[in-house]
């Protein structure tokens, strides 16, 4: 069948490359082999505009044991462990329908890490929206909230941690990205490599149906609420647990050459990723596909996105014992065709042939793109607009004000009103939960050792200086998991940007990947997986770049970690810390509405010595209480540490001040590699003392007492004052009940 | 001969490891996972009907899991006299299944709630409660979307007076007071027996309260009664 002119352009194909299919294939490609190519050369599989750039990030080192390419990467953690993880965007859905678009990009990133042959033991959430007083941005939240919170809960995995930001620049654009950490025993890890020509092709799980069609080309377009609805996968939390526990079940035994989730551009995607990565061929019956539905083509069938679904490599003489496990848990295993030796995958519809493409060609030549990159004028001026003009705080109540507005703000407050909806006391390994410290920490049944896990951007310094702030994401996470006691192992990213044919957008991601990079360099932390989601803009604008970087790290003993709880008596050290400025701080946006100035300057080496030298304290069991120093400054942070701990404090020290002496700069200004410490006295000589042979600066700021907190030259707060404002931030909320329901 | 605790697995139940390892690694009791179609449960020497989403909840929660195969031999069992334990979807389903009174309802904030409560025992002694001084406040977590007790004011009222009221939900003192009722459950109850007091169900999670190093190991002091019943059994 003839392709008709410009039917390339419903799958989001240029007449370029669709050019490039007729020369690679030699003819033109069928209606299935047209659509599977749209898919595969989407944006969202065949990472055109970011492979590039992408092989920049640093992706060895010794503890690492699966890197990029695989469903997920995994570290090696001790005792013959295994730490899997990957954190995936569900940017487009959840803009257009947020509860099951959050919910499945739960259920998608959770059968990544399973495939891997690992349980999932933690969830994790970064999420980005427009400002909550208006309506639409608060269903968005809401139903997002609810849906990780409804597919998580429901697996019986718990969310323990995450970020949320708002800005008006998110406004249609909402960003949630999921990541999950699994934990397997080495040799359980298993592969989405195909091999053994002859070996059966089967597929398990939901049955397919219409929906999702196209859904992977709709995340790589502008404005997806100009799509319509019906690309939205729909969850099944139910069956993905009985899929999970089932899959767990079969790598224990020896038949299951390989798994491949379906996913993103559904079987089309899974055959030929299993093929291409065992550089062999697939042959399958589309007629042979359980179906929801009646009356699907063979085009339908193969680009289906329906969620819950998992492709098996399974060995001949296996398949029965497969079907019996598989039947146990109350699903259906049908063998849909086989692994061949011709490198080609092969679709038949009965007996006709629909596709016939080597493999190789929905992968590896698949065209990727360098485009133009230039920053715009506009952000360079606003990065170097001069800051004098911002009034310091003088009147004797402004520094008591601006804090108590800080803590209250969206950006600042309690986060307690979305993690109190979400399981997080599940499987019973949560020793550090959400709240309580800088990153969550896992105990490992069968293992003295813990994992710790943090997630992080501050997507305003990125879009002031999306090289500078991409490494401070990736410090942050890693500062995050040092404050728990955690060693950094690794990192999994996901690159939240905006149309890349722009040359402002492929500006900023080309340059956050570079920083990316470099601090991964810096820091000695390979990257082991990411996922990229591009063209978050609608007509009105696009998002502030956010590459959310996930850190996980172990600890030897997972009962010597730290929280923010500190105790009465206790005295505060201030470890590390350069000059604090007010460029790209949240004071500066909050306060007087200015997204401005560069962000401040991180010192990579500074920044690793600052985190070991606390995470040694917390390994050695002499320190039990640590916290950051990021978005408000330290005012902020003791906050945040005397409302964790319902302890006050008389913070009479003086810590450094900003390049002018201001008093807002002191306390509210920002500036990497800077921890707060917390512990007895001679615990924290100790700590001071080790500080000073490493070279690394520290100040004493006071100590822990009271129902009060006072800041030596800011002001004076009653604790419940503070938790009054902070708890009430995000009260808006009040009254929207997070259930799939009416759009405003 | 006893086979130990034994602890339902049905589709979607989420809790039945924690509650395992809360048994043998917590309490030192031997137990064992039992699936939803086995038809035996002689020999037990107590059953735990775990959390989770059972049959995802569809329809109602615990709703459909009371047709389960397993749940005629439970019947049984617990018409023995043999204790039995519902934690969570596990109380949902034996009031569903009518082995103790009243509804869970969906909380009535109509959301999921995850977080650490109070709750104070001062019921009758019943088979799970023994070991517990009447009046004893113990720290356990909830992690529920529907878990507001509901029955008419008479039974809530025979429950009363019966002592069948196991615990409710109060302030770290030990108050019963509406702030620390965290769904909206009639007369602030946490847990609820049936009439011979052999079988209990509770909204919180004892078995997710069995370490300190995960935030507090209160939940032992219930399940350690598990240890009873197998020496009794023997």
């Amino acid at each position: 069948m003839a392709i008709a002119e410009g039917a390339w352009r419903e799958v989001a194909l240029s007449d370029d490359e669709f050019r490039r299919i007729v020369t690679l294939l030699g003819r033109d490609p069928s209606p299935v082999e047209l659509g599977m190519f749209g898919a595969m050369w989407s944006e969202h599989c065949g990472y055109k505009h970011s492979r590039p750039w992408l092989r920049l990030l640093p992706t060895d080192a010794p503890w690492v044991l699966e890197g990029p390419g695989e469903n997920a990467g995994a570290v090696d953690i001790g005792d013959g462990l295994a730490a899997v993880f990957k954190v995936e965007s569900h940017n487009h859905p959840s803009a257009v329908e947020p509860y099951q678009g959050a919910a499945t990009g739960v259920g998608g990133i959770v059968r990544d890490i399973f495939t891997m042959g690992a349980r999932p033991v933690a969830l994790l959430d970064a999420l980005r929206f427009g400002p909550l007083d208006e309506p639409r941005n608060r269903y968005l939240f809401e139903n997002v909230v609810g849906g990780i919170g409804g597919y998580g809960n429901c697996l019986g995995i718990p969310t323990v941690g995450g970020e949320v930001y708002f800005d008006p620049s998110f406004n249609g654009n909402p960003l949630v990205n999921a990541m999950c950490v699994g934990v397997a025993r080495h040799g359980d890890l298993m592969r989405a490599k195909a091999s053994g020509p002859g070996n059966d092709l089967v597929l398990i799980g939901a049955d397919t149906g219409r929906d999702g069609l196209h859904g992977a080309t709709f995340a790589s377009v502008d404005d997806p609420k100009a799509s319509h609805r019906g690309v939205i996968q729909v969850g099944n939390p139910f069956l993905e647990k009985l899929l999970l526990e089932a899959c767990l079940e079969l790598l224990r035994g020896d038949d299951i050459v390989a798994m491949q989730d379906l996913g993103a551009a559904g079987l089309t995607s899974s055959v030929v990723e299993c093929a291409s990565r065992g550089g062999v061929g697939a042959e399958i019956d589309v007629a042979l596909v359980p179906r929801r539905e009646t009356g699907m083509t063979a085009y339908e069938v193969m680009l289906s996105e329906s969620q819950e679904r998992m492709l098996l490599v399974v060995r001949p003489e296996g398949l029965a014992g497969v079907r019996a496990i598989v039947e146990r848990y109350g699903l259906h295993a049908s063998a849909i065709g086989r692994v061949t030796g011709d490198g080609l995958v092969r679709v038949r519809d009965g007996v006709e042939v629909v596709a016939e493409v080597p493999a190789m060609l929905f992968t590896d030549a698949c065209p990727t793109y360098q485009p133009e990159a230039r920053e715009d004028p506009g952000i360079v001026r606003r990065r170097t607009a001069p800051l004098d003009d911002i009034p310091d705080l003088t009147d004797g109540d402004a520094g008591r004000r601006v804090l108590l507005d800080l803590l209250g703000s969206p950006n600042g407050c309690s986060r307690r009103a979305i993690w109190e909806r979400y399981d997080h006391t599940i499987m019973t390994g949560t020793v550090v939960a959400p709240g309580a410290g800088d990153a969550a920490v896992l105990r490992l049944r069968g293992s003295a050792r813990g994992v710790a896990i943090a997630i992080d951007c501050n997507s305003r310094y990125c879009s002031l200086d999306p090289e500078l702030g991409a490494r401070h994401a990736v410090a942050e996470a890693a500062r995050n998991v040092s404050c728990v006691g955690g060693r950094p192992l690794a990192v999994t990213n996901c690159l939240n940007f905006g149309n890349p044919q722009r040359p402002a957008r492929a500006f900023q991601l080309r340059e956050a990947v570079r920083g990316l990079a470099a601090a991964c360099r810096g820091l000695d932390l390979p990257v082991v997986s990411g996922n990229v989601s591009l063209y978050n803009e609608t007509a009105a604008s696009a998002v502030m770049p956010t590459p959310t970087v996930g850190v996980v790290g172990v600890l030897d003993d997972a009962t010597r970690h730290a929280t923010m709880v500190w105790r009465s008596g206790d005295e505060i050290l201030l470890v590390g810390g350069d000059r604090p400025s007010l460029g790209a701080s949240e004071y500066l946006a909050r306060i007087h509405g200015r997204t401005e100035g560069s962000p401040p300057a991180l010192d990579l080496d500074r920044e690793a010595g600052v985190q070991r030298v606390v995470r040694d304290a917390i390994a050695a069991a002499a320190l039990r209480t640590a916290h950051d120093c990021a978005e408000g400054g330290l005012a902020v942070a003791l906050a945040e540490l005397a409302l964790a701990s319902g302890v006050g404090a008389t913070i009479d020290g003086e810590p450094p001040a900003g390049a002018t002496n201001r008093l807002d700069e002191r306390w509210f200004g920002e500036t990497p590699s800077r921890i707060l410490a917390a512990g007895d006295a001679s615990a924290i000589a100790g700590l001071a003392e080790r500080c000073r042979a490493e070279g690394i600066a520290a100040f004493r700021l006071g100590s822990a007492r009271g129902d009060r907190m006072a800041i030596n030259g800011l002001g004076e707060w009653d604790l419940d004052e503070l938790r009054a404002v902070h708890e009430r931030g995000l009260a808006p909320l009040e009254g929207v009940n997070g259930q799939p329901g009416v759009v405003p | 001969m006893s086979n130990g605790i034994g602890v339902l697995s049905f589709p979607g139940s989420n809790g039945d490891t924690d509650a395992l390892h809360a048994l043998t690694d917590g309490v030192g009791a031997p137990a064992r996972v039992i699936d939803h179609r086995e038809t035996d449960l002689s020999g037990m020497a107590a059953v735990v009907l775990p959390g989770g989403f059972s049959y995802g909840d569809h329809l109602r929660c615990g709703a459909i899991a009371r047709f389960a195969p397993v749940m005629a031999p439970l019947r049984a069992f617990a018409a023995r006299g043999g204790p039995v334990l519902g934690i969570c979807n596990g109380f949902q389903i034996l009031a569903e299944a009518h082995l103790l009174p009243g509804a869970l309802l969906p909380n009535q904030t109509l959301r999921f709630h995850c977080f650490w409560t109070h709750v104070r025992f001062d019921g009758l002694p019943t088979a799970w409660t023994g070991a517990l001084a009447a009046g004893e406040v113990l720290r356990l977590p909830v992690a529920h979307g529907e878990g507001a007790y509901f029955a008419d004011d008479e039974t809530l009222d025979r429950l009363e007076s019966t002592g069948r009221i196991v615990a409710r939900y109060c302030d770290p003192s030990g108050a019963v007071a509406a702030a620390a009722n965290p769904n909206g459950s009639a007369r602030g109850i946490a847990a609820v027996a049936n009439e011979a007091g052999n079988v209990v169900g509770i909204m919180p999670h004892p078995e997710r309260a069995s370490d300190p190093l995960i935030g507090g190991a209160d939940g032992l002091r219930l399940l350690q009664s598990a240890l009873d019943f197998v020496h009794a059994a023997v």
